[in-house]
């Protein structure tokens, strides 16, 4: 099931539950897997056309009257396109917005480099009070979207649109702010989000035939880190490598650097290398971004060998 | 609660020179322009209660030029939403009451604002809420005619008028004058009524804004647009600064400008009519 799917089926029951819970989007519910959710609520699902600066404002105003509105475009324009709006209407005056953005990173493919947002969690993760959550799969964004809604103030959802493999299994149990430890190891920490986590455990496996050793983490909160977790796996493990798509500035890699300021431990990086994207199917993104798994293995050893 | 309005625009006006003059700077100019709105909305029309700033089905007011924080501060005290005496903490490291607009620190305040053209999209969204809350609120909002140039108010006043939001009373602080120079030479806006209309919206013009019988009638005749299924914008043609006759001659200059305890006191006889 496509993670859009899945998304827009839980939004449906959260809006069954809770008439206070609206949906706007601009001009991309079919992108984003809602249209079909405007006949069951024609009241509280609102095309803003595409203007999203004002959606997020409207958003927030909705917020300011005791609703919970969702809003929803592809990632560049959920975000670096309307950052001041969120940071001054929804995040600087704590209204209750949920922000999902879809198509994070290289996952845009053929609509190319202005659709492929490197920077969101960076632009994102400099505004006050904006929790960032990067789902791995079904299982998880099945588990997160109840707690997303409960949760009162901003949440940027990165989304994957398309179908995903599941890492987590039937009895996953979800806490928006603790990371989870997919496999433990002793040589080399493995910290991951979203799309390429599936990747992160296939170079975990063959580092493993190769004797090393890896703890892989699923950071699916890139902030607030969970800073707990992070440092201890680092530390037991003594070396690090960070793995996203995104911009290698201000993601994941840059939030788990400030987790481990104070520790004396290498920290290598797999994501985009400060480029802007490009048109091109995934096989051919991750080969261009370097998000391959042999680009993994091949990193983690020169940070296993800086130790 | 006082009734006489011209009494009430005099009592806001001097405490925004008083609080400003204590600063020593801030944005003058366009809070003594909005002063007969203010003393409109606040005295006479708006469905409110100091006593419950947060009360469910209250009318709102997000003033979208949120450096107008000070004159709309000075409404809500004379308004009894706090203590008069707090207008002096204007602007102080830890006051509640910050140049601009911030819901989460004032009484009274129903949104924060202050980067220009949010708020409005802000009021939309509150109008839309009251729709479907079907608490029969209305949602005012004051936009500066500088903040006309934002493409977000564009995009707010289609939308408001696509979806029918006839409980939205927006205005137009009209005072012609902006940080660098007069609003037609830095990007014109006129012509204004006629931009409104073309977006499917009511337009009330209103000769003199600073009169405040004629701003009472304007409000009175845009309530009547509520139920007729669409947004209603009055435009107020005002003067920036006004009531203090040098700062009306500072024109641009007056926006934000120092503004000494002595010179509020003088201003305090002017407004009084005492000078």
């Amino acid at each position: 099931m496509e993670m859009r799917a899945i998304y827009a089926e839980c939004l449906a029951r959260l809006m069954e539950q809770d008439r206070r819970v609206v949906l706007l989007d601009a001009d991309l519910a079919k992108a984003s897997g809602t249209l079909g959710l405007r006949s069951r609520f024609p009241d509280r699902i609102f095309d803003c056309g595409i203007a999203e600066q004002n959606m997020a404002s409207i958003a927030a105003g909705l917020s300011s009257y005791g609703f919970k509105p969702w809003i929803e475009s592809f990632t560049p324009f959920a975000t670096r396109r309307i950052c001041d709006q969120i940071a001054i209407s929804i995040s600087y005056a704590k209204q209750n917005v949920k922000i999902v953005g879809t198509d994070p990173g290289i996952c845009a493919e053929l609509n190319g480099g202005t659709h492929m947002s490197m920077e969101d969690i960076g632009v994102l993760r400099s505004i006050p009070g904006v929790v960032i959550f990067e789902p791995v799969d079904g299982v998880q964004l099945r588990a997160a979207m109840p707690v997303l809604d409960a949760y009162e103030g901003p949440v940027y959802v990165r989304l994957f649109r398309k179908e995903l493999p599941n890492v987590f299994g039937p009895d996953y149990r979800f806490d928006l702010f603790s990371a989870d430890v997919l496999r433990e190891g002793t040589d080399l920490s493995i910290f991951v989000s979203g799309m390429l986590t599936a990747d992160a455990l296939q170079a975990a496996e063959r580092l493993a035939a190769e004797g090393i050793s890896c703890d892989v983490v699923n950071v699916h909160t890139i902030k607030p880190i969970d800073r707990k977790t992070v440092v201890a796996s680092a530390k037991k493990t003594g070396a690090v490598l960070t793995v996203e798509n995104h911009n290698v500035i201000g993601g994941l890699h840059s939030a788990v650097l400030e987790a481990l300021a104070k520790e004396k431990i290498p920290v290598f990086a797999v994501g985009v290398q400060d480029r802007f994207g490009e048109v091109g199917k995934l096989p051919y993104l991750r080969e261009a971004m370097g998000l391959t798994v042999e680009n993994m293995v091949r990193t983690a050893k020169e940070a296993v060998a800086l130790k | 609660m006082k009734t006489d309005l011209k009494a009430i625009c005099q009592d806001i006006r001097c405490d925004v020179a008083e609080s400003i003059g204590h600063l020593g700077v801030g944005h003058i100019g366009g809070c003594l322009s909005v002063v007969e709105l203010l003393a409109v909305l606040y005295f006479r029309e708006m469905r409110i209660d100091p006593a419950q700033p947060n009360m469910p089905g209250r009318d709102r007011f997000v003033c979208s030029k949120g450096h107008a924080g000070p004159a709309v501060y000075a409404a809500l005290a004379e308004r009894g939403y706090f203590d008069r005496s707090l207008l002096l903490t204007l602007n102080q490291g830890g006051t509640n009451l910050p140049s601009h607009c911030d819901c989460n620190r004032t009484p009274g305040v129903d949104m924060t604002t202050g980067s220009l053209g949010q708020g409005f999209s802000c009021a939309v969204g509150a109008a839309l809420g009251a729709k479907l809350a079907k608490d029969g609120a209305i949602v005012y909002t004051l936009i500066g005619d500088g903040e006309t140039q934002e493409g977000q108010i564009w995009e707010a006043a289609m939308f408001a008028a696509a979806k029918k939001l006839d409980n939205l009373i927006g205005f137009t602080d009209y005072n012609k004058l902006q940080i660098d120079g007069t609003v037609e030479e830095v990007n014109g806006i006129a012509p204004l009524a006629e931009k409104w209309a073309a977006f499917g919206w009511n337009v009330i013009d209103v000769e003199d804004g600073n009169d405040v019988e004629q701003v009472l009638a304007a409000v009175q005749h845009a309530k009547l647009g509520v139920g007729g299924g669409k947004p209603t914008m009055v435009l107020l043609n005002t003067v920036k600064g006004c009531g203090i006759h040098w700062v009306e001659e500072l024109r641009s200059g007056n926006h934000n400008t120092n503004f000494t305890a002595e010179q509020a006191a003088a201003a305090v006889r002017e407004i009084r009519g005492e000078a």
